[in-house]
């Protein structure tokens, strides 16, 4: 298991470097920097500004500091567009408002997706199995961007119970729309394996044999066929978390929740590269963190596998 | 004196049937489970009314997508409804363009998309994987960490990041999807080709002398084809999903050209001005096609992978 871990972090810090340093030549080799306007400006302020920056600096000394400022004081530098903010005060100001209602979507939908699919594989072809069913197809075709959409719609034009955006300190009315948008379609993709992970697992010999024990089917169903559903479940867990990480830019777009979706969309729309590129790896070490635990979570969840 | 009994005759003409039995292939037989299987036919039905109707529809259209009809601009929640005297069938966008026009332009995109990023993930994806599946050892583990690495990134935000830098044109959407879609189709095709690669056919085709790259061509690729076909068609809707989010936050597919996900988002934007059908006609097509591509896909997988279920 041991070795297991450091295997993993061994390739997890190169992946982290190398998204760091593939971006950083990316947003060196765009075309049209951050300071191109229509109107040129003279050579001479060109000149101050870019030393301000740092950009006069041979490449590998920019690549350098760069790197250096991330990992050792955890700083991305300055904002190219907001002349007294850097990327970090844009990151402290979004993320915590990003992270809220991600962690409530991302648990609504488990604890929901995980019941559902439950309840769909005991009560096998009866309405709720038919509910789960038709939820996991329509998880398909109902991502956030379409779910959007459709609750202000229902809730805010027709009904009028719930305000269309905005986030008021996170107010309980201002997070049911957002964290319903956002967990809708995993939930129906985690209902979907939860319930066909079930229904093999109820078929296999061991529950077999605790129920021919005489075991009731709370004690067969609670004690020995759940862990082992939940096995695909875990594994699924990353791509949950890259879902609403994406998602959330969506959210944060559409219902003005000022978090760090709107910042990344508003600094690829105007070219601030900087801003881009710390939201993109602040998202993307997120991942790979994420993947490394759920991996750890799988090894230490399932007996059989020993690595 | 007995006569034969009909029965007995019927029964031995059954027994004696000379006709030799057709073998089935392989793709026969997925053929047959896919013709059975209702919900894939009627998507391939319905997907195929979309399809024909992005060709024909576009001769029964009064206006192009790029007119702006200036009558009825000024009264768009009123004159701009969908109506078939004004010749606006879907009724009219924002700008008072034709939605009829707009949407027919828009489902052929999206569809476009879909095609081609799934075709550039499949192909590069295949190429890919059988070389380090089949030249092993320490090539296979190095070009797979790489693949690895890059899995680990969300592909929304490399998509996005990439579409940033190079400027965004339909040439660098179709190569930015290609870029992140061919990755797990690499993963699955070595994982094939490793399976594929130490069975006795490609050992007899090895001593009879046939060179590395005919096995890989000749004898490899074509029991690899299941597989590829099944994830490059669950791939496309999946294409065209990216594709409508980053289009729907504005960093896809800019004007004059339009997506299904450019024009949900605008008339997600315009739904509380009483134009609604701005928002439901992309939505409609949008929804029965990625739907539609699902049971198609679900379909395939039963159809040509027969254990897996």
């Amino acid at each position: 298991m041991l070795a297991y871990v450091i295997r993993r972090l061994l390739i997890a810090v190169p992946t982290i470097l190398l998204l760091i340093v593939a971006s950083f030549f990316l947003m060196h080799f765009a075309p049209g920097g951050p300071f191109t306007s229509e109107r040129p400006l003279p050579p001479q302020v060109l000149a101050n500004i870019e030393a301000r920056y740092g950009l006069d600096q041979p490449l590998w000394k920019q690549l350098w500091d760069y790197l250096y400022n991330i990992v050792v004081h955890f700083d991305f530098g300055p904002s190219f567009k907001f002349k007294d903010r850097d990327v970090n005060d844009i990151i402290a100001q979004g993320f915590p408002i990003s992270l809220t209602y991600g962690m409530l979507s991302f648990i609504v939908a488990t604890l929901v997706g995980v019941s559902l699919g439950i309840a769909a594989a005991i009560r096998h072809n009866s309405w709720i199995d038919y509910f789960a069913v038709g939820l996991g197809i329509a998880a398909q075709a109902l991502p956030n961007f379409i779910m959007g959409p459709i609750l202000i719609l229902t809730f805010t034009l027709w009904l009028g119970w719930l305000p269309g955006g905005g986030w008021n300190g996170g107010q309980w009315q201002y997070l049911i729309m957002p964290v319903i948008a956002l967990a809708t379609s995993y939930m129906g993709s985690i209902a979907r394996i939860t319930r066909s992970s079930m229904l093999e697992v109820l078929n296999s010999n061991f529950i077999r044999t605790a129920r021919a024990k005489g075991l009731p089917t709370r004690t067969v169903i609670w004690r020995h066929a759940l862990k082992p559903t939940l096995l695909p479940v875990v594994s699924y867990l990353g791509p949950v978390f890259v879902y609403v990480l994406t998602g959330s830019v969506f959210v944060d777009i559409y219902f003005s929740t000022g978090g760090l979706g709107q910042a990344y969309v508003g600094s690829a729309l105007s070219r601030d590269y900087a801003v881009l590129l710390g939201v993109t790896i602040l998202y993307g070490v997120l991942t790979v963190l994420v993947n490394l635990l759920t991996d750890l979570a799988y090894a230490w969840f399932d007996p059989k596998i020993r690595y | 004196m007995f006569g034969k009994s009909q029965k007995a005759a019927r029964l031995a003409e059954t027994i004696t049937d000379h006709t030799a039995i057709q073998g089935r292939s392989l793709w026969q037989d997925a053929r047959n489970r896919f013709v059975r299987n209702k919900a894939a036919m009627a998507s391939v039905f319905i997907l195929g009314l979309i399809v024909l109707f992005t060709i024909i529809g576009p001769y029964f259209a009064v206006w192009n997508n790029e007119e702006i009809d200036w009558a009825v601009m000024g009264d768009v929640a009123g004159m701009g409804m969908p109506s078939i005297e004004t010749g606006h069938y879907f009724g009219v966008d924002d700008l008072g363009r034709d939605l009829y026009s707009r949407v027919i332009q828009a489902t052929t995109t999206s569809l476009l998309v879909g095609l081609i990023g799934a075709a550039t993930a499949l192909i590069v994806g295949t190429c890919y994987g059988i070389a380090a599946g089949y030249i092993g050892g320490r090539v296979d583990g190095v070009m797979m960490r790489f693949v690895d690495i890059l899995l680990a990134i969300p592909a929304t935000l490399v998509i996005i990041l990439l579409l940033v830098v190079a400027g965004r044109s339909f040439f660098m959407l179709f190569i930015a999807l290609g870029a992140v879609g061919w990755l797990t189709m690499a993963r699955i095709v070595r994982g094939q080709t490793l399976t594929l690669k130490n069975r006795e056919f490609i050992e007899a085709a090895r001593a009879a002398g046939v060179s590395e790259f005919t096995i890989m061509y000749r004898h490899i690729l074509p029991n690899l084809l299941g597989v590829v076909i099944v994830y490059a068609s669950l791939l496309v809707p999946e294409m065209i999903l990216t594709e409508s989010f980053i289009s729907f936050l504005g960093l896809g597919i800019s004007e004059p050209y339009t997506s299904l996900g450019r024009l949900i988002a605008e008339g997600a934007g315009t739904m509380g001005y009483g134009t609604l059908w701005q928002l439901m006609y992309p939505l409609a097509f949008y929804v029965t096609i990625i739907i539609t591509m699902f049971f198609i896909g679900d379909g395939l997988r039963d159809a040509l992978d027969p254990k897996d279920r």
